[in-house]
């Protein structure tokens, strides 16, 4: 039966080309519209760490003097040497990572290598377990390793082949800013996106070196991002410990998101104690968020994406009443020959099975046409000047959903034309013929 | 003209001719709207950083672990840029309009730190800052060379001393409002205060998107900074620009190789790709608009076209009742202004409606009335047009046709 609908939905097209075609490219261009922006969004709104996005936490304390101080403020997004230190230290949950990022001149003993500039994390020990980073070589360093400022790296794939060839640099030397250090571990290929875990570099930002901070700080590989400062700072660096300056990014693993409630307490008694000691003027005001709400809170998405999907959704929108409009035009049209078929006993079911197979099968083809549309869109995107253009790709699922928003998308235009097309009353039609 | 039977008829149509009116009314909505965003991404793109960009060439360097004296080096590199062929001026200050950082600062009138704060980009710099940057003094003097201190110095001291400092007039008048800004005195660079010297014309925050949320405040001190804390800004002869450009890296790699010059740009450059997302996004809502009009126009071209073709017999009936050719086109022509009306008044309606989310979610500002005649009348074009082919063949069809069909 679907496959004599599907038939009978052919030679409908044959015998109007240009409408078909015209309702053909009016879906298929609203499909593409979609699912470009939608791609788009999905990349950008996607979790980086599905595995841990609800035991990792990202620390905020409130340790800003009195100025301007609002009850109810945000804290600073991040804390300062001496916060995290002492979190550090305390070790009060199952991983913990204090780290920033940077840019780092690189050079190896070849003196034909001109130095060059590479994204760089300077982090605690924890930070590839926590995160789950996969190692091609090696591995990353030990609590030892950052007590005793080991001259230490860990660096990329792309790194490791620019300099080594892609071979197992384990155990070579690499120089950060003129200082040799020993490479313990090649990363492969990892990318997470957003950049959740500091997002003060960048969507987009992927670390090329990652060195403790400890070793970081004694041979002043200076550090970028973002700093807030407040109160006199005096001829204090920001980064030296006692400094009212924050700038360093604090992350906890818990064994599970049930500790949460327990670890913010901790935060706010760690509060009340430096209240007490006089290092914090502010009431305790401690935020503890995860991968989840931190990415909200942070709006990785820009809003010009948003935009971007309600445009895209209004532009199909459009073609879909563009389509319920000559979808029913053609079916008025075949008036006679449903009279016809009705008259030889089909059911008005089988009238509304047979244009809604007929508005399917427009669908399948405004889906696939919409399918390339999408992927020329994305190609567009990709070429962009956005800084998170690099990320967009489609993927499965996407494709999946492009053909099924298509096929629902058209099969409810054809609901109206195809329950008027049922309700043709035979009698009348085969009179006027 | 005949506006009954037109009417009787459409009534006899309920379901396609609300199709229509609905697909203009979307149409019209969105494109009222996406109109209005073009025009404040232009808007956006046409902003005046008050700067003479197409002499303007942005030299940053970094170093790789050298040990030399730094401050020594940045004279060093001073002194070799100004001697260029076709270099003006140059000098070395902490931020550039379209950079990648941004530094901004509270300012107090007076010494209480409880006092209202005004917040501004601060921007410091060398010797021939203010003809480099092309500033123009409204009012006041530029630094006078004994004022300029270097920035290791000034933060050497426990207690930071900076006397003098220009504010752009933006600042002046917030500060200020009804008197002169020159002569008075503010804190703003450590505890201690400093004069106004001088109020420049236009300074603005170096993402100039954020100058509007930031006040547009903006001040210079004269603190000199190293290469390593600024950036090496150079005012050249438009003509000889991109010879400076690759010859500067030459010089300050020659003086120390130790450092590295790092993406080395003209300001025109620079600005482009500052704008470049927002250049993209009005080409993309420009593109959205032409295949809504596309669409929506080949829609009315279907659906007249059917309705032609089903009232044939009716044309027909007319011609042979004497309706001329011009008639039977006016007819179609005013069928379709009638939809046109009624879409347009309930897409303006919706295009109000999509304003008032637009700026409850995106920070946009209210759609300006003067949006809404103006997407009227692209409607209204637009259906006349798409209603013209299948009008034409209507009134083309002879007498005849209502006999044979």
């Amino acid at each position: 039966m679907l496959a004599y609908y599907f038939d009978l939905a052919l030679r409908s097209f044959k015998s109007a080309r240009a409408l078909s075609l015209l309702m053909v490219l009016a879906l298929g261009l609203g499909i593409g519209a979609c699912m470009t922006t939608l791609t788009v969004y999905h990349v950008l709104s996607g979790d980086p760490i599905p595995s841990k996005s609800a035991r990792l936490f990202d620390v905020e304390l409130d340790a800003a003097n009195m100025v301007g101080y609002q009850p109810g403020e945000e804290p600073t997004f991040q804390l300062t040497r001496f916060d995290a230190e002492a979190l550090l230290r305390a070790k009060h949950a199952k991983r913990q990572v204090m780290m920033t990022g940077a840019n780092v001149a690189v050079q190896t003993d070849s003196p034909s290598v001109k130095p060059f500039y590479v994204p760089a994390r300077y982090t605690s020990a924890d930070f590839f377990a926590m995160f789950e980073t996969p190692f091609l070589h090696g591995s990353g360093w030990d609590a030892e390793a950052d007590a005793s400022q080991a001259r230490v790296v860990v660096i990329s794939k792309s790194l490791n082949d620019k300099l080594f060839g892609g071979e197992n640099s384990v155990g070579r030397e690499l120089m950060l800013k003129r200082q040799p250090m020993r490479i313990v571990g090649v990363l492969n290929e990892w990318r997470p996106v957003p950049h959740f875990y500091d997002m003060t570099m960048g969507t987009a930002q992927f670390e090329d070196v990652f060195a403790p901070f400890s070793t970081a700080l004694t041979l002043k590989l200076g550090a970028s991002g973002n700093t807030d400062c407040w109160g006199n700072t005096g001829a204090a660096s920001p980064r030296d410990l006692n400094v009212p300056c924050s700038w360093i990014q604090y992350w906890v693993e818990l064994a599970s998101p049930e500790e949460a409630p327990a670890f913010r307490d901790y935060l706010v008694q760690y509060s009340e104690e430096q209240r007490r000691a006089g290092r914090f003027e502010r009431p305790a005001n401690v935020r503890l968020r995860n991968v989840t709400d931190w990415l909200a809170f942070r709006k990785v998405l820009p809003g010009d994406v948003r935009l971007q999907v309600w445009l895209a959704f209004g532009f199909l929108l459009v073609c879909l009443t563009n389509t319920v409009g000559l979808l029913l035009a053609k079916c008025l049209r075949r008036s006679g020959e449903i009279g016809v078929r009705r008259a030889l006993g089909a059911t008005k079911g089988a009238i509304f099975a047979q244009f809604l197979v007929e508005a399917g099968t427009l669908g399948l083809a405004g889906g696939l046409l919409g399918l390339f549309l999408a992927a020329l869109g994305l190609w567009l995107v990709k070429h962009s000047p956005a800084d998170y253009a690099p990320l967009v790709q489609m993927d499965w699922p996407m494709l999946a959903l492009t053909l099924v928003l298509a096929l629902a998308a058209s099969v409810i235009a054809g609901l109206l034309p195809a329950w008027r097309a049922a309700n043709v009353t035979p009698a009348q039609q085969l009179k006027t013929q | 003209m005949d506006i009954l039977p037109i009417l009787s008829t459409l009534r006899r149509h309920k379901t396609a001719a609300s199709l229509i009116v609905i697909e203009i009314a979307l149409t019209s909505a969105i494109v009222c709207n996406a109109l209005h965003l073009i025009s404040q991404r232009l808007d956006v793109l046409s902003h005046d950083s008050g700067l003479p960009e197409a002499e303007l060439v942005v030299v940053p360097v970094r170093s790789t672990g050298g040990t030399a004296d730094v401050d020594e080096l940045t004279t060093q590199d001073l002194t070799a840029l100004r001697q260029l062929p076709g270099v003006k001026s140059a000098a070395v200050v902490n931020q550039v309009i379209y950079g990648n950082n941004s530094s901004n600062s509270d300012v107090r009138k007076t010494e209480d730190k409880n006092g209202p704060r005004f917040l501004g980009s601060f921007y410091t710099g060398g010797e021939q800052t203010v003809a480099t940057m092309g500033l123009k003094l409204v009012e006041g003097r530029d630094f006078k060379p004994e004022e300029y201190q270097s920035s290791s110095a000034v933060d050497q001291q426990d207690d930071p001393n900076v006397g003098q400092v220009i504010i752009n007039r933006t600042m002046a008048e917030k500060m200020y409002p009804g008197q002169s800004a020159v002569g008075q005195v503010l804190y703003g660079y450590g505890e201690r205060p400093s004069t106004v010297i001088g109020v420049v014309e236009r300074l603005t925050h170096p993402y100039p998107s954020k100058a509007e949320r930031d006040d547009g405040n903006a001040m210079i001190y004269p603190v000199r900074p190293s290469f390593r804390g600024g950036v090496y800004m150079i005012r050249v002869d438009p003509a000889q620009r991109d010879a400076v450009l690759k010859a500067a890296a030459g010089i300050i790699e020659r003086i120390d190789a130790t450092r590295i010059v790092h993406e080395a740009r003209t300001l025109s450059e620079m600005r482009n790709r500052f704008y470049a997302q927002d250049r993209a996004m009005v080409w993309l809502m420009g593109g959205v608009i032409v295949a809504l009009l596309v669409v929506t126009a080949f829609g009315i071209v279907g659906l007249a076209s059917f309705w032609v073709q089903q009232r044939t017999r009716m044309i027909g009936t007319r011609r042979a009742m004497g309706a001329t050719r011009g008639q039977i086109l006016r007819y179609f022509q005013l069928e379709n202004f009638l939809l046109s009306t009624v879409g347009i008044v309930l897409g303006m309606g919706g295009a109000f409606g999509l304003s008032l989310v637009l700026m409850t979610n995106y920070e946009m500002p209210r759609l300006p009335l003067m949006y809404l005649p103006l997407g009227a009348l692209a409607l209204w074009g637009l259906g006349q047009l798409a209603v013209l082919a299948p009008a034409r063949r209507a009134a083309a069809l002879p007498p005849v046709a209502a006999l044979r069909s």
